[in-house]
């Protein structure tokens, strides 16, 4: 019981630092970033082609994927979302729905079919357990992925708080016309969010590929992880991305010990009954049902 | 030279003709009132020298240097800070930090977040509250403090007034004797025309887009005013 506990709020771990970038979008730039698993996965990826040919441990190709991703995050909102917010808050959506078959299928004639992990890249770390009182054993990487979500979202939380740049940020999720008139360049300050969010995506490809495989086509079921706990939190609360993963992960958890089909039924599950409370509690499923047939 | 000069501008709101064919210039030091009824275009033309309203024609230049293209926060980075219509803080942060974004400019001078909560005393103890839940007054004294926060060299009041009980406002125009005083260029919209003709050194009075009337306050009866306002005798009279 206790361990299922344990293990189910490391899993939450990671799930909340999948979900941190994604949230942090949607929470100052009002985007559903839905190509976010499948850049998870690009990094991944980026990672294991530096680890194959160039002998780079995934911690060493760290300093060169991260700051790569910064990049591609900077030039999707300038080159492709600022556009697209122009047009209305459906077409930003479908845009990062196509970059997300693009990615996939590009990573697919890359590097085909087959399964691929980081874990042969990183030692004993992948196996590496410690043990706890209570005959509890956790992974190293598992803890280490939490601590990690821990302090991506601390930090996340702390720079929009406390910074010039943060504030800037939060200032042009609020009123971008206004920020201009404040001196914020806005489109500048969006497209400085939106590298800092592909730099956590680079971090939860990284965790990925390291805790297990990957293929081409993974990205959906990250972002749907990702996507939950978010939702489960409160989507655009930094904290509440924390506490939705480890919900959501918690509720895997406990369906896998019912049934081997319990881990995706539960927490879909979970998922779909906070949405619903969500939605009552706003009072939109009573405007539903009252409205004229 | 003129400080800011606004060369035949026109201006549209979708189909609107707001602002027609207008020249304007202000120079350093002056205290320049915008007057006219509701939809006279005092606003729009406002937020065209901000850089808020992209110009359909004509051209603004402001010290000499032609800003007709340059977006708001340029504009704000050469000294140029408007308090909008209707204050537009970020109503989700404190005061404080409403404040310190007005320093994202860069601009150097003597303003800091202690000498705007020391001209606005009514904002000290409400420093660290979210704008939103400010008074009316409180959020208009917060709104002129982020602009001064920029150290503009041209400072644009938009109504000021608007929506505030007349005592918030005899408040906030005493916090500005001492910085009108001090020789900051200020063009200011204001519909309580006995105030604009006692704050300001010129009156420029516009009707349906255009300029009706121009004069030094002090060379100016109410009546003329007035019925410039209501467009009873359009002319001008020399300055």
């Amino acid at each position: 019981m206790i361990n299922t506990i344990v293990q189910g709020l490391l899993l939450g771990g990671y799930y909340a630092l999948i979900a941190a970038g994604l949230s942090f979008m949607f929470s100052v730039m009002r985007i559903i970033n839905l190509a976010h698993g499948s850049l998870a996965v690009l990094a991944a990826y980026l990672l294991l082609v530096l680890a194959q040919n160039y002998h780079l441990s995934p911690f060493v190709g760290l300093i060169i994927v991260l700051p790569l991703m910064a990049v591609i995050g900077f030039l999707l909102q300038r080159f492709i979302l600022d556009r697209a917010m122009q047009a209305g808050q459906l077409v930003p959506i479908l845009a990062t729905f196509g970059l997300a078959i693009v990615i996939d299928n590009v990573l697919f004639e890359l590097f085909g079919a087959n399964t691929r992990s980081l874990s042969n890249f990183i030692g004993s770390l992948s196996y590496d357990s410690i043990a706890l009182p209570g005959d509890i054993y956790v992974g190293e990487l598992a803890v280490g992925t939490f601590v990690l979500a821990i302090v991506v979202l601390g930090g996340l939380q702390l720079f929009l708080s406390f910074t010039r740049y943060g504030r800037a940020i939060r200032a042009t999720a609020e009123d971008p016309d206004t920020a201009g008139l404040v001196g914020i360049n806005p489109r500048m300050a969006t497209a400085v969010a939106s590298a800092i969010a592909l730099f956590t995506v680079g971090l939860a490809g990284a965790a990925l590929g390291m805790r297990g495989t990957f293929d081409a086509y993974a990205g959906a079921s990250q972002l749907l992880f990702a996507f939950e706990a978010a939702v489960i939190g409160g989507a655009g609360s930094v904290w509440g991305t924390l506490i939705g993963g480890i919900v959501l992960a918690l509720a895997q958890t406990f369906g896998a010990k019912v049934s081997p089909l319990g881990f995706l039924l539960a927490g879909h599950g979970v998922f779909l009954v906070v949405l619903f409370v969500r939605v009552w509690l706003a009072g939109g499923v009573r405007a539903f049902l009252r409205r004229p047939a | 030279m003129s400080l800011l000069a606004v060369k035949s501008l026109n201006l549209h709101h979708g189909l609107l003709h707001a602002v027609r064919d207008l020249s304007l210039d202000v120079s350093e030091g002056e205290i320049v009132a915008l007057v006219g009824a509701n939809g006279a275009g005092k606003t729009t033309l406002l937020r065209a020298i901000a850089g808020a309203h992209r110009p359909s024609s004509g051209s603004i230049s402001f010290g000499g240097v032609d800003i007709t293209r340059l977006p708001a926060h340029r504009r704000v980075n050469m000294g140029i800070a408007l308090v909008p219509e209707g204050r537009r803080l970020f109503t989700q942060m404190t005061v404080e930090e409403n404040l310190l974004l007005g320093r994202m400019s860069g601009r150097t001078g003597n303003w800091t977040v202690d000498k705007v909560l020391e001209t606005f005393p009514n904002l000290a103890a409400r420093r660290s509250a979210r704008a939103g839940t400010l008074s009316g007054g409180e959020q208009q004294a917060t709104a002129i403090g982020r602009a001064l926060m920029s150290n503009p060299s041209l400072l644009l009041l938009d109504e000021l007034s608007l929506g505030l009980s007349p005592i918030a406002v005899d408040r906030l125009y005493e916090s500005l004797r001492t910085l009108m005083q001090s020789g900051t260029t200020i063009v200011l919209v204001e519909q309580d025309l006995g105030r604009a003709m006692q704050v300001a050194t010129r009156i420029v009075c516009m009707l349906e887009g255009r300029v009706v009337l121009e004069a030094p306050a002090a060379n100016l009866a109410r009546e003329q005013v007035t019925e410039a306002y209501f467009g009873l005798a359009p002319h001008r009279v020399p300055a």
